[in-house]
């Protein structure tokens, strides 16, 4: 984590470009799209998680692991050509199935999800809450935020 | 926790010419997402691919619907011998599937542009019953849970966990990332799964295989297991399709291997589980545990729908039904059974007149589609049964209904009943 100011930054490799900016969710549990979310609204749907009924729309998920069908690359390019995707998504393992799906949307509307790779201490490194900027570009990737709206749940780093 | 130094993709003349857009802006296209997933399983060159099967030609929305019809329009053509997996119609019984007409016609046109792509119009997610499978050892592109797991283990070729775009974009280049299954150091068992103390008439239950693969797929998750103690006069590839099945549902299991008697295994012999492998017993009560965590209805209950075929039912698996069926005893009129199988295999089960006879004791036969995917039973349908662990493990969710899982023999038992039946000493 680096820091300049109040302004407070991680970095990443990209996996799939583009620029996001959002409020923060931390998934308590892995998530398939398929299956797991509503096709036509980005929200939770899966009984057995811990977040059902919660919208995915316009966040910036972070997923520690992944889980789940390999129809979740149809489902996630469709909530992206439906404008009900998150803002980002922050990827703790290399989800091949997620990455596809905003890869393919890009290929056909041209509207890029970025989807970003963090290893454990970058992970470590982000806030619990807050909105965050996501940057993905071929020669890096960073997740940014200003510390004021970080202090409601201060973060041990 | 993923590492993120990152890996050099080395592409040789004619990967980069098919990225170049020598081949065409179709090939191109499907190049830019086979180089994106070699990036993103740090792979450091492509391979050659002998066949591909595809599952995204069952309709998840409008952006599949596009995806395909870019390629197509862009002219690609698949270069290896393509399989498609189930589509979300019936393509030989129209009205079957209760979809509404929007998505009907949509699901139609996904078929046709998979047609139009090159794809065999096979329509089944068990391509390992039609002519012509891969051989062990060679590298294939295959999607579908299940068929993943049947070809890595069963058949012995080298698949990974292909999705969706990445089934087709392999399909139209012939390449792949040299990763994972591919890959043959990651092939070999990290666990054995010791199955002695499971008596084998349990295990002459196909259902019996679906609760193991329940049990497997919770053990292992994503490893590599190896089952031992199991008498290779047991197993039959259905039994394994069913487990296998199963596993890919319950867990994320793509390959697992029985000692004596899959591929793999039997080559290694001896030296397969190597010593000081992590083990763990497997007993008849976890596999009693398993069947009854995927039941959610009891015994005596109304049965009102059977259902066989997940995966779609093999030729083999229609005789077998055949000879519980022979004495012709009618269902119960309450009680509507459902077969899924490939309009290939129900080609030679009507020859060998298994079909006719499956269907004058009152079972309907669907092909091209499943039936826990689309509006296909009753919507009065409160509870039904099942051989099937991949049914049982998604019917609930996807149809909101109750589910028992049972033996061929308990679920016509229960068929002709109109209620549930248990035969607890099948378990025993």
């Amino acid at each position: 984590m680096s820091q300049a100011g109040s302004e407070r930054s991680v970095s990443a490799v990209s996996l799939c470009l583009g620029v996001g900016f959002g409020e923060i969710l931390w998934l308590d549990d892995p998530l398939s799209f398929w299956g797991g979310t509503e096709l036509d609204t980005g929200v939770i749907t899966d009984v057995h998680h811990p977040q059902q009924g919660v919208s995915l729309v316009g966040r910036v998920v972070v997923m520690g692991a992944s889980r789940g069908s390999s129809s979740s690359s149809s489902v996630l390019a469709e909530q992206i050509r439906a404008a009900v995707a998150p803002a980002a998504i922050l990827l703790g393992s290399r989800d091949a199935i997620v990455t596809l799906g905003a890869l393919a949307a890009a290929e056909i509307y041209g509207t890029r999800l970025p989807i970003l790779l963090l290893n454990e201490s970058g992970m470590a490194g982000l806030p619990r809450s807050g909105s965050v900027t996501v940057r993905a570009a071929e020669d890096g990737a960073s997740i940014c935020w200003n510390l004021q709206r970080d202090t409601l749940t201060p973060h041990s780093m | 926790m993923a590492a993120t130094r990152s890996v050099e993709l080395w592409l040789n003349a004619e990967d980069e010419a098919k990225l170049a857009g020598d081949h065409g802006p179709g090939v191109a296209m499907a190049m830019r997402l086979v180089v994106a997933l070699a990036r993103v399983s740090q792979a450091t060159q492509l391979i050659d691919i002998e066949s591909a099967h595809i599952d995204g030609c069952l309709y998840h929305g409008q952006a599949g619907l596009d995806f395909i019809e870019k390629l197509v329009r862009l002219g690609a053509k698949v270069t290896v011998p393509t399989t498609l997996n189930v589509s979300s119609l019936d393509l030989l019984h129209p009205g079957l599937v209760r979809l509404d007409p929007i998505e009907s016609a949509a699901a139609r046109r996904l078929t046709d542009a998979y047609v139009a792509i090159g794809a065999r119009a096979t329509w089944t997610c068990a391509p390992y019953q039609l002519a012509g499978r891969p051989e062990a050892g060679t590298d294939i592109a295959w999607a579908e849970s299940n068929a993943i797991v049947f070809a890595n283990s069963v058949l012995g070729a080298r698949t990974a966990r292909y999705g969706d775009f990445a089934d087709v974009c392999a399909a139209v280049t012939g390449r792949v990332p040299l990763a994972g299954l591919h890959i043959g150091e990651n092939r070999a068992p990290s666990l054995e799964l010791d199955c002695s103390s499971i008596p084998d008439r349990v295990l002459d239950h196909d259902a019996a295989w679906a609760a193991l693969g329940c049990v497997v797929g919770r053990e292992v998750g994503e490893q590599v297991a190896i089952l031992t103690g199991i008498a290779p006069a047991v197993v039959d590839e259905d039994r394994l399709k069913a487990m296998g099945a199963t596993a890919a549902s319950g867990g994320g299991v793509a390959l697992f291997h029985v000692a004596g008697v899959t591929p793999e295994a039997v080559e290694a012999g001896g030296a397969w589980p190597c010593a000081g492998l992590p083990r763990i017993e497997l007993t008849p009560e976890m596999l009693r545990a398993a069947r009854d965590e995927l039941t959610t209805a009891s015994v005596g209950d109304e049965l009102n729908a059977v259902a066989f075929g997940t995966p779609h039912f093999s030729l083999t698996e229609f005789a077998k039904l055949a000879e519980v069926l022979r004495d012709r005893v009618p269902f119960d009129p309450s009680c509507t059974v459902w077969i899924s199988t490939s309009r290939e295999v129900l080609a030679q089960a009507k020859e060998l007149g298994y079909a006719q006879l499956c269907e004058a004791v009152g079972a309907k036969l669907v092909v091209d589609t499943c039936t826990y995917l689309v509006p296909i039973l009753a919507d009065s349908v409160r509870t039904a049964m099942t051989t099937s662990g991949k049914w049982a493990w998604y019917a609930p969710a996807n149809m909101g209904i109750n589910v028992v899982l049972g033996t061929l023999t308990e679920c016509i038992a229960s068929a002709r009943a109109g209620r549930v039946i248990r035969d607890e000493s099948s378990w025993q």
